[in-house]
Parts: structure tokens; sequence; C-alpha cells
């Protein structure tokens, strides 16, 4: 592939417009997401460096699935900056799915800030042959 | 882009043969600042990946957000005050048969030098690298740290 050899260009953090304002202070950004599905599952590969693992939060309700992530911080108080070429913040985005999703056997991972979302389809409903008697 | 084009009008015709390049050189300047306005940044470097860099007494720190990486694809050194942090960012390709919605993550070499505030320790220096944050501490240089001087009466 010609894109593994290429420099990775500096792209801003999107930060996230919402109508419905923050009632912590703080900026939110919308993760880089991949989605990509097969015929067994939907699958959902966003970038949010800095979260632990016990601060992601992946929530599906009303076929909307909404993933949020909040950094740990590591910056003590007596730390002065020199540079600050990038802000960090609550990462915050949702789908809208338009597959009926297994919600039991939903699988989340969390590696090195990557987080990969697995949401198994539902199979096909089996069409069921109804037996009609004469009565 | 109209209302730039209305901004010299009628003049535009009469400033003679600069006052093109002029405008282009005026628009530039403001695209770029617009651009680092928006983001927030006060120095935008424009090189992949993005640092922070902070100092206290002791040491100087170093913070870059670089998710989805491996320790043997991340490769940090120092020489003299110079910072040097590099890796290629790969992402691992899916099954053939998964079809793609979205792809905006990106694979990738990444490359930044850096040149340090103060001399540092360069036997002490340590690099951490957990949930995608890479973290170097560099234990400033003796000579390089504040020393408080007592005032005699």
């Amino acid at each position: 592939m010609t894109t593994q050899t290429q420099d990775i260009q500096v792209r801003d953090k999107r930060e996230v417009k919402s109508d419905a304002e923050q009632t912590i202070p703080g900026r939110v950004f919308s993760p880089n997401v991949d989605i990509f599905e097969d015929d067994q599952a939907l699958t959902i590969v966003a970038d949010m460096p800095g979260v632990p693992p016990e601060n992601v939060s992946i929530d599906l309700r009303n076929d909307v699935l909404s993933l949020s992530g909040v950094p740990s911080v590591s910056v003590t108080e007596k730390e002065e900056h020199v540079l600050h070429e990038f802000a960090t913040g609550k990462y915050f985005r949702q789908f809208t799915l338009s597959e009926v999703i297994d919600q039991e056997h939903i699988d989340a991972k969390l590696n090195n800030g990557v987080l990969r979302v697995t949401l198994p389809k539902v199979g096909p409903a089996k069409p069921r042959k109804i037996e009609i008697t004469e009565g | 882009m109209i209302i730039r084009k209305l901004e010299n009008w009628p003049f535009e015709g009469l400033r003679g043969e600069f006052s093109e390049f002029d405008q282009i050189q005026r628009y530039l300047g403001r695209l770029f600042s617009d651009r680092s306005q928006a983001n927030g940044r006060e120095t935008p470097a424009g090189v992949y990946p993005l640092l922070n860099v902070s100092h206290d007494s002791e040491n100087v720190y170093v913070r870059s957000e670089i998710s989805g990486m491996t320790l043997d694809q991340l490769d940090v050194s120092v020489t003299g005050r110079s910072l040097t942090v590099s890796g290629e960012r790969a992402i691992p390709d899916e099954d053939s048969n998964v079809r793609y919605h979205r792809k905006e993550r990106e694979a990738g070499k990444i490359r930044r030098q850096l040149t340090l505030p103060t001399d540092v320790d360069h036997e002490r220096v340590q690099a951490k690298y957990q949930h995608g944050i890479l973290m170097v501490v560099l234990p400033k240089a003796e000579k390089s740290k504040p020393k408080k001087i007592a005032i005699s009466e």
C-alpha cells in the first residue's frame, strides 16, 4: 500500500459543536474513526489518545451509539508550558446505526489509545413456514 | 470570496501591476492568520506529531498524542539539545471482505525534531508510551537548573 510510506499530515482535532451546552467545563473533540462491516458485524475503530480503559463509555440506545472518553490528566501544576501545539479534552461522537445489533454481544477493546468496538449484527430472521390447516 | 473582491473596488484597476500581487499576499496572510486563530494554537509547526513541551525546575516534559503505535514502531533519540521522535504508524489490514464506510484514521511515517529549551542529562532521559500518549521526561543538566542564591545583609 502506498499510504504506508507517506508522512502523516497534521490534522487539527475537530471540536464537537453541539446545541446542548456542556455542564462540565473543558473542550470536547470528535475522534477520528474507521467504520467497516462484514456479514457478521459492524466495527468502529476510534483514536482516543490519552484515555485509559476505565474512562471510556459506550452507550447504545434507540439505534444511537455514543462513544465517549475522558483522558487522564498527567500534567502537574508545577509545569510551565513552553510549546503548546495540541489541546486536550474529552472525546465524544455519536452514530445512528441502521442495522439491528445484538446488544448482548457488543465487544470493546482499548489498546494504546485506539478504541475498537465490534457490534455483532442480529442474524436475518429465519422464514418460518406456517402450516395452514383445514378446519 | 465576493466580499474580498469588492473590498478594493473601484480602485482595483488603478493600482498598477503590483496590486494583484499585493492582494494575493494579503489573502495568504489572512488565510494563515485565520487558521492559527481557529486552532487556538500559538505555534502551528505543521509537522506530525504535534508536541506539547513544558518544564519545571527539575525536568523538561515532552508529550505527544500518537495513538495506536507499538513500542517497536516508535523511536526517540536525544543528541545535544535536539530531541527526535520518529516512527511509522501502521493500521493493520482488516479482513478482505469488509466494506469500509469511513476511513479517517491515517497510517504513515512520523518524524519530528525539536530543540530543547535547556541542556539535559542524556543518561537519565526516560520515555513512556501509555494510552496512546508518548511522554519523554528529560532531566535538566545540573548547570541549567535554577539555583537559589542566598542574599546576605
